[in-house]
Parts: C-alpha cells; sequence; structure tokens
C-alpha cells in the first residue's frame, strides 16, 4: 500500500486481491467481558472510520481502493493484571506479536511480562484488511499506543476516585498508580477488580515520543520462542482436532483445463474415503494422509486443456499485448522528456525484465475446517482473515457472523498468503464429510496452483548534462507493478507509466511488490548512466539526489562497506544501490568475485543501510533486514519460475533454486535510528537495492550489464 | 498392507500400524501427535523434517517406517531433558535464530547432529551440513552463530 497525500491506496499489481465484501466487526460490547472477564477495555473505534466501513461498497476492487485509516484496536485490562492487546493482524515471522506487546507495556507503563496479543482471529479482533504492505508498524503501533493511553488515564481516574483526589497528580508506573503527595498506590489488577469499564477512545490522546520510550526500541527476544525451539508451538499444518480427515485435492494437468469426465468410483469404495465432486472440484477426505493420497490416485478423470504461452516467450508477449494506452492513474509526468533529451550530453536506452518468482514458503498453505449446528470454524495460516472469512461466507452461502477465522503463528508468507483456497477446499470437504478435515498443500500445488511475483519489462529512456546531472528520466513498466516506480532523483524532465497487460500466470502480492523490479531496473540504469560519465557511482547519485534522507543511508552504507574500494585481485566488484519505498530508506552495497574458470559469481560480502524512523525492536528489525537481503540474494541471481503449456516446468526445491547456506555472504546491517520520524514498517522495502546492488558489482568486476532478473541462473555465459 | 511395528522414539516405545512403506514423518505427526517435525516439501530437499536416527540427522519424509524400527530415533520434542533445554536449544533461542521458526525444528536436529558427530566444526562445516535445511526467512548468519555457540557451551560443559 502506498501513502499518496495522505489517502491510502491498494497497488494495482496486488491481482490476488479479489472483490470481497468489506464489514464491520459486530462483537457486542457486553460479550467482550464475557469472553475476557470483568476489567477495563477500551476500543480504539474513531467515528469516521465506522462511518467510512458502513458506507463502503459491499464490493471492493482492488484499483485505487481507499482504505479507511483508522484501522480498530482495543486493549483489557483483567482483574489479575494481564494486559491483552487486539490486532486482526497476523504473525508471520515478522515478529509483530513481540513488538506489539512492547508498544502496549511502554505506553502503559506496564511490566512487558503482562502483555498479551491476540492476533488474527475473526471472533475476537477488530477488522484489519490484511497484514501486507509494511502497514502493521505505521497503523496500528499509534493505534495500540492512544488505547494503551486511554487505558492509563482511565486507571488514574479509577485511582483518583478511589482517593478522592484529582487525577492530575497522580502517577501510572510499573502497573500501579501512585499519589506522589501520600505516597499510596494500588496495582492496574486491583483498580481493574469489579469492573466493566469500556470507553471509546478521546479522538487524539498524546502518546510517548520516542525519545522517552523505556520498552519500546529494545531488543526484546521473541515472544513464545521456546515454543519454537521445543517443537511445541503449533502451526495450521500441526492441528488435529478430535475426529479429523485429511484431505486431498484433483488438480487440472494445467491451468484453465477443464473437467470433461471423472470417474471416483474406486476412490468411493474405499473404506472411510469421503470423495466430493462439485463442478469443476474434485477432493477427497480420509483417516490418513496415505489413504487420502490413495483415494485421490484411484479418481481417473479426463481434462480439457487449451494452448498457452511459455516462459521463454513472456517478454515479448508482455511488451505485445500491454493497454494501447495506460489509464491516468498509472501516469505521471513533469517537464518535457523530449526536451531533456535533446538537451543531454549523453543519452541512454535500456531495457530490463524480470522473471516470475514464487513465495516458497516452508509452510505450505494449509487450513483446518470444522462445521458445527451450522457454522464454520476455520484455522489457516493467511496475512488476509478477514477476507478468508468474507470469502467462505460467499461461497457457503452463509452470513459472515456464522465463519471463524483462526490464524495460528504462519510458517512464512513474503505477500503469498492472502487467498483462502486452502481454507475453501477443507471446508467445502469438512462439510461433505461431517468431520474436520485438514488440507495441506504438497511442495509441489505450492509451486503451482499459488500466485507468484509477476513478471515484466521495463523500458528506460534517460539523458545526463556533461556534469553528470539527470535531464531526463522515462521510465515504463510493463506488467510487473507500480510500487517504487517514482524515481527519488532530481530531474526536471520526468514521465512514469505503468501499463496493464492481462494476466498469464496467476499473480499477486510478494515482499516489496514491483519495488524491487523497478529498483533494479532504475538503479542499473542509473550506475550504467554514472559509468558513462565517468564518474563515481556514489558521486553519481548523491549529485542527482537533494532527499536528506535517502543520502544519509547513502553515506552510512557507503561508511561501513568501504567505498570507494580498489580492486585488489582479479574478478573482483563492488557495487551500489539506494531506494525508497513505503517511507523507508535503503542502499545496499555488494562485494562480488567471478570465478576465472567456471564464471561463476560468488556474493562475498553485503552491507546495507536502513532507516524506517524509530526503531521499535532493533533485534527484530535486524533480523527483518539481514532476512530480506538473504532472501533477495534468489531472485537477483538465480529464481524464476519456468513454465509451458500451462504447466510450471520446476515445482520442487531441487529444481527452483532458493538461498541457501552457501549462498550466503559476510552481511551487515547498518540500522539508522530516527527517534524524531515515525516508525514505518521494514518487511519489505529491506529486499530492493539487493538485486541492482549485486549486479552494478558485477559490471565492475566484468565490464557486462546484466539487464534481467535473475542475473545468473547458471552462473556468467558469455565473457 | 499395514503391519504392526515397534518405534522406539525419544527414549519410549510405541506399537505402530502403518503400511510398510509410509513415510515415517507421517506416522509421527499424524499417529502419535509429534508435530515438532515438519512438512516441508516431502521430497528431502528441505530439511524441515529431520530428526535423528540412531543419532544421524536424517529426512524423516524418506525414511519408510519400517526402516526406522531397528534403531533409536530423536525428535524435536526429544531434546529437552528435565525441563532444560539441550544446548543447540538454548543456543538458538539466546541468537534469536528464527522468524517464522517453520524450519527450527530441523536446522536443530541437524545441527545436533553435526555436533555430535563433530563437536568443534568450522564455520565452512557448519554451513556444509546445514546446506539441506532451507530458511526463507533469511535466517542464515543467526543460525550458524547458534551453532558455534551451541559447540561452546558443550565443551565448556562437557557435555
Amino acid at each position: 500500500m502506498s501513502n499518496v497525500e495522505g489517502k491510502l491506496f491498494i497497488e494495482p499489481e496486488r491481482f490476488e486481491f479479489s472483490a470481497a465484501p468489506f464489514h464491520q466487526f459486530e462483537l457486542a460490547r457486553r460479550d467482550f467481558f464475557k469472553i475476557l472477564g470483568a476489567g477495563i477495555a477500551v476500543f480504539a473505534i474513531a467515528k469516521d472510520a465506522l462511518a467510512r466501513q458502513e458506507t463502503a461498497p459491499a464490493h471492493r476492487s482492488f484499483h485505487n481502493e481507499e482504505l479507511p485509516k483508522d484501522t480498530n484496536a482495543w486493549l483489557h485490562v483483567g482483574e489479575d493484571g494481564s494486559i491483552t492487546g487486539f490486532t486482526g493482524k497476523a504473525e508471520i515471522g515478522q515478529n509483530i506479536r513481540t513488538a506489539l506487546a512492547q508498544t502496549i507495556a511502554d505506553e502503559l507503563r506496564a511490566p512487558f511480562e503482562s502483555v498479551r496479543m491476540v492476533t488474527a482471529d475473526t471472533a475476537l479482533t477488530p477488522f484489519d484488511a490484511g497484514t501486507f504492505g509494511s502497514r502493521t508498524t505505521p497503523t496500528i503501533t499509534p493505534q495500540l499506543r492512544r488505547v494503551a493511553a486511554a487505558a492509563r488515564d482511565l486507571l488514574i481516574e479509577a485511582a483518583a476516585k478511589e482517593w478522592n483526589v484529582a487525577p492530575a497528580g497522580l502517577i501510572a508506573a510499573d502497573a500501579k498508580v501512585t499519589d506522589p503527595a501520600s505516597g499510596r498506590s494500588l496495582k492496574y489488577a486491583e483498580l481493574a477488580r469489579g469492573k466493566t469499564l469500556a470507553q471509546n477512545l478521546p479522538a487524539e490522546d498524546p502518546i510517548t515520543p520516542a525519545t522517552q520510550w523505556t520498552i519500546a526500541g529494545k531488543a526484546i527476544p521473541k515472544v513464545d520462542a521456546r515454543a519454537f525451539v521445543t517443537g511445541k508451538h503449533q502451526y495450521t499444518t500441526d492441528l488435529r482436532p478430535a475426529g479429523m480427515l485429511y484431505g486431498r485435492v484433483l488438480r487440472p494437468p494445467s491451468f484453465g483445463a477443464t473437467l470433461t469426465s471423472c470417474d471416483d468410483s474406486a476412490a468411493k469404495a474405499m473404506t472411510g474415503a469421503v470423495v466430493v465432486r462439485d463442478g469443476d472440484f474434485v477432493g477427497v477426505a480420509a483417516p490418513s494422509a496415505h489413504e487420502a493420497q490413495t483415494a485421490l490416485d484411484a479418481i481417473h478423470a479426463q481434462w480439457k486443456e487449451m494452448p498457452q504461452i511459455s516462459s521463454k516467450e513472456i517478454f515479448s508477449y508482455l511488451k505485445q499485448n500491454a493497454a494501447a494506452k495506460s489509464e491516468d492513474r498509472f501516469r505521471k509526468q513533469k517537464g518535457s522528456v523530449e526536451e531533456g533529451l535533446a538537451n543531454a550530453a549523453h543519452r541512454l536506452d535500456a531495457t530490463y525484465t524480470v522473471a516470475y518468482i514464487a513465495h516458497a514458503p516452508l509452510e505450505p498453505r494449509a487450513a483446518v475446517a470444522q462445521w458445527a449446528d451450522g457454522k464454520l470454524t476455520v484455522w489457516t495460516g493467511t496475512q488476509r482473515p478477514f477476507a478468508n472469512r468474507d470469502e467462505l461466507a460467499e461461497v457457503f452461502h452463509l452470513p459472515e457472523s456464522s465463519v471463524r477465522v483462526i490464524v495460528p503463528d504462519t510458517g512464512s508468507a513474503y505477500g503469498g498468503k492472502h487467498t483462502s483456497d486452502a481454507a475453501i477446499e477443507a471446508a467445502r470437504l469438512a462439510r461433505a464429510a461431517g468431520r474436520p478435515v485438514k488440507v495441506v498443500w504438497t511442495r509441489g500445488e505450492e509451486f503451482t496452483w499459488a500466485y507468484f511475483r509477476p513478471a515484466g519489462v521495463i523500458e528506460v529512456k534517460s539523458g545526463i548534462a556533461s556534469d553528470g546531472a539527470l535531464t531526463a528520466w522515462e521510465f515504463h513498466n510493463y506488467h510487473s507493478g507500480m510500487s517504487g516506480i517514482e524515481t527519488p532523483y532530481d530531474v526536471a524532465n520526468q514521465r512514469t507509466e505503468y501499463h496493464q497487460v492481462p494476466l498469464i500466470l496467476r499473480s499477486g502480492s510478494y515482499r516489496g511488490l514491483a519495488a524491487t523490479a523497478n529498483h533494479f531496473a532504475r538503479e542499473t540504469h542509473m550506475d550504467a548512466l554514472a559509468n558513462a560519465a565517468k564518474m563515481d557511482p556514489l558521486e553519481f547519485r548523491m549529485k542527482n539526489l537533494s532527499n536528506a534522507r535517502m543520502r544519509a543511508v547513502l553515506g552510512a552504507a557507503a561508511k561501513s562497506f568501504g567505498w570507494p574500494r580498489k580492486k585488489t585481485q582479479e574478478g573482483q566488484g563492488f557495487g551500489i544501490a539506494c531506494g525508497e519505498e513505503k517511507g523507508s530508506y535503503v542502499t545496499t552495497c555488494a562485494e562480488i568475485a567471478v570465478d576465472k574458470t567456471s564464471r561463476a559469481v560468488r556474493i562475498v560480502r553485503l552491507v546495507e543501510a536502513f532507516e524506517c524512523g524509530a526503531i521499535v525492536n532493533p533485534d527484530g528489525l535486524r533480523n527483518q533486514v539481514v532476512g530480506a537481503m538473504i532472501q533477495g540474494l534468489g531472485g537477483a541471481l538465480f529464481e524464476a519460475v519456468e513454465f509451458e503449456n500451462g504447466r510450471i516446468k520446476n515445482p520442487h526445491f531441487a529444481s527452483y533454486r532458493v538461498p541457501r547456506f552457501r549462498d550466503v555472504p559476510e552481511i551487515e546491517a547498518v540500522l539508522l535510528d530516527r527517534k524524531d520520524i515515525p516508525s514505518a514498517g521494514a518487511g519489505e522495502t529491506p529486499i530492493m537495492a539487493v538485486a541492482p546492488a549485486i549486479g552494478n558489482a558485477i559490471f565492475v568486476a566484468t565490464r557486462i550489464r546484466l539487464n534481467n532478473l535473475p542475473m545468473v541462473p547458471n552462473g556468467l555465459r558469455s565473457a | 498392507m499395514a503391519k504392526p511395528i515397534e518405534l522406539e522414539i525419544n527414549g519410549k516405545r510405541y506399537p505402530v500400524s502403518y503400511p510398510a512403506d509410509t513415510p515415517l514423518l507421517y506416522v509421527l505427526r499424524d499417529e502419535l501427535g509429534l508435530t515438532g517435525s515438519k512438512y516441508g516439501c516431502g521430497e528431502g530437499q528441505c530439511g524441515a523434517c529431520t530428526v535423528l536416527i540412531g543419532g544421524m540427522p536424517r529426512r524423516s519424509c524418506q525414511i519408510p517406517v519400517s526402516a526406522a524400527a531397528a534403531k533409536p530415533i530423536t525428535t524435536i520434542e526429544g531434546l529437552e531433558k528435565d525441563g532444560r533445554l539441550n544446548p543447540v536449544q538454548q543456543a538458538f533461542l539466546d541468537a534469536g535464530a528464527f522468524q517464522c521458526a517453520y524450519c527450527t525444528s530441523g536446522m536443530i536436529m541437524s545441527s545436533v547432529g553435526l555436533l555430535q558427530a563433530n563437536p568443534n566444526p568450522s564455520q565452512a562445516e557448519i554451513v556444509q551440513f546445514l546446506q539441506g535445511n532451507v530458511c526463507r526467512c533469511g535466517t542464515h548468519p543467526r543460525v550458524v552463530e547458534a551453532v558455534r555457540q551451541a559447540a561452546k557451551m558443550m565443551q565448556e560443559h562437557g557435555r
């Protein structure tokens, strides 16, 4: 999601966001206390947010749809002093369970250990559009701070009433309210006892500035980490409700194939097997995974296939099938590119391509579905529990109140777990079986039937003056998307366009969306321009940049890397690339080595400077930044989905190469903590500059300019 | 078809009845509820299902249950002793060597196997040994650091 003039928009490349009804959570306040027990509760439901949600259209398109900015949050202080924060966001490894608890503890002046987060449960948590777009930190953190501040005021008021004094002089600290005048104090637990106090959030409570944080800003270890190192944490794939069956779904041989005949008699004859055939959906459920597979194998189906294009011809297809004219909202122009090019001392035209890649989350898509009294409960690893709930309600013709979606802390997603495929499949089978059913996608299904980061073609035309100043910049992205499409460099004459192309493979969100593709093209191009101007790549960038935050990360990365570096051996190369997206700034420096005989490219060292405002948890942030860099290596060097005639040709870890231990270089993350700037999310931006930094280093080592991602799927071929 | 056999897992004996070619992973997870070993690919390519069989790290998705019956099996659930974590588990915890942590069980089991065979591995040996374990979140440097710290801990405590 990007923030355009204060409004939130969903980027057009989130292709997987199907139209879904948009509803307000309906749990009554008294039910809330029934579930959690008495105490003090604060609800952050800003009036305008409610109004906006109520008037939102029943079906949303994904193009520039405005979302309500005032996401709701709840907080409860129990009679035992336990503090519970509620958010519809999901924990998918990005560590929000810890970071959000820190935020609440900090604002409520209570120990970190007393705070528990309830996340991503449509029956318990407030509505949330989804865990994507690096939005949790910038939107939920301030919301939770405000509810925590309001709860703190309620507790102070309760103490003031108790002592019959004015609340103004009382102090909240260490989970108690103290009266400095008399030395009396009351614990939060004592103040919450016997109360059912609920309050809507006052409009704008002042919240604690980052300079005064005591618990936020600290490297607190991951909550429940012990459950993960002992194997006790239950992911969706681990759940086994009593009487559960294992479900499998019959997949077509190729995309878009339609079922022409199906003989399921042998499967139906198997003891304990439930076979469901409903339109093109064919699935089985059986008492064990082995029996489910046997039943699935016994089904003989005929399919009608249709011819489809292959990965070999994808880039020419994208150019040929682009919309004749891009829509206004996908176009930005200022000055005259033609004039800028005419006045340039050097001109450069180049084309860049980006292959389809897969998320390959280690926990595959999975769901457990259970029906009882016409109501459906689904546990599933998704980034969009409320959208999943709405889709389930729609598919099964149920009111939303009859569907509950619960997201156990999930085995990663990276933008890949927005849809409700496994949830719908499990629910369909469970309804037929009359028992709970678990569906866990196989790795092959995961690589084939999920969705991909879209491929793209990017064309850049540019010009520079003899002193290296940019005079013109024209940038066209075909298909892959708009994220990070606008140049951060100072150039008076520019044109930027996104060209839509009808989908080829099922496509959607991926960590950073098209920002990785657009940064690859832009930063590779900038490097080539620096070379044309005979300038140092860092100096060239600085010359064309006035943005202070970008200059700061460039400077910080360069300093830690030791830029500029001199070659000390053959095949060595150094590269730099930078970018800005979703309110955070990044620069990556790479050192690479090309083997003289094998021409294999080895990444020797990566240094990345990152700045996302005030840091909430430096250890969690460092983990995210380093993780994004390593994940970025895959798309930069070797990851690509190969397909032909509607079939994925490399649907296995053996043929779809992901970064492994040997691929990981020496890595350094330099985190700039800007306590004067509100915290931005950090899940995505740190991935963006990795590929161009490496490509630019390869150029220095070899004088070969690589304009296609992945850059070296088979080593460096042409010399 | 299904044949009764006995497995020795984490020091306990479990009679199970499964077709001989059923992968051990499914018996552990679905029959015995030992869900700490994860399904990641079912093809021996990701290491999420790693257990120790006779002290050796093995991909339980590739081991037929019949072949696992002869030797003692250790899963992630069997590492903690009397509430005390195995040094490798403790080192992963201390290093924060996880994000989503879905690969963690397999990483820990592979590392325990490595340190049993080689108590003082070099960085290159750790990297080489863990090459078959996939982490998609990119926690590799922390995992390597955790294994080094675990080796140190084990040497200091003579374990």
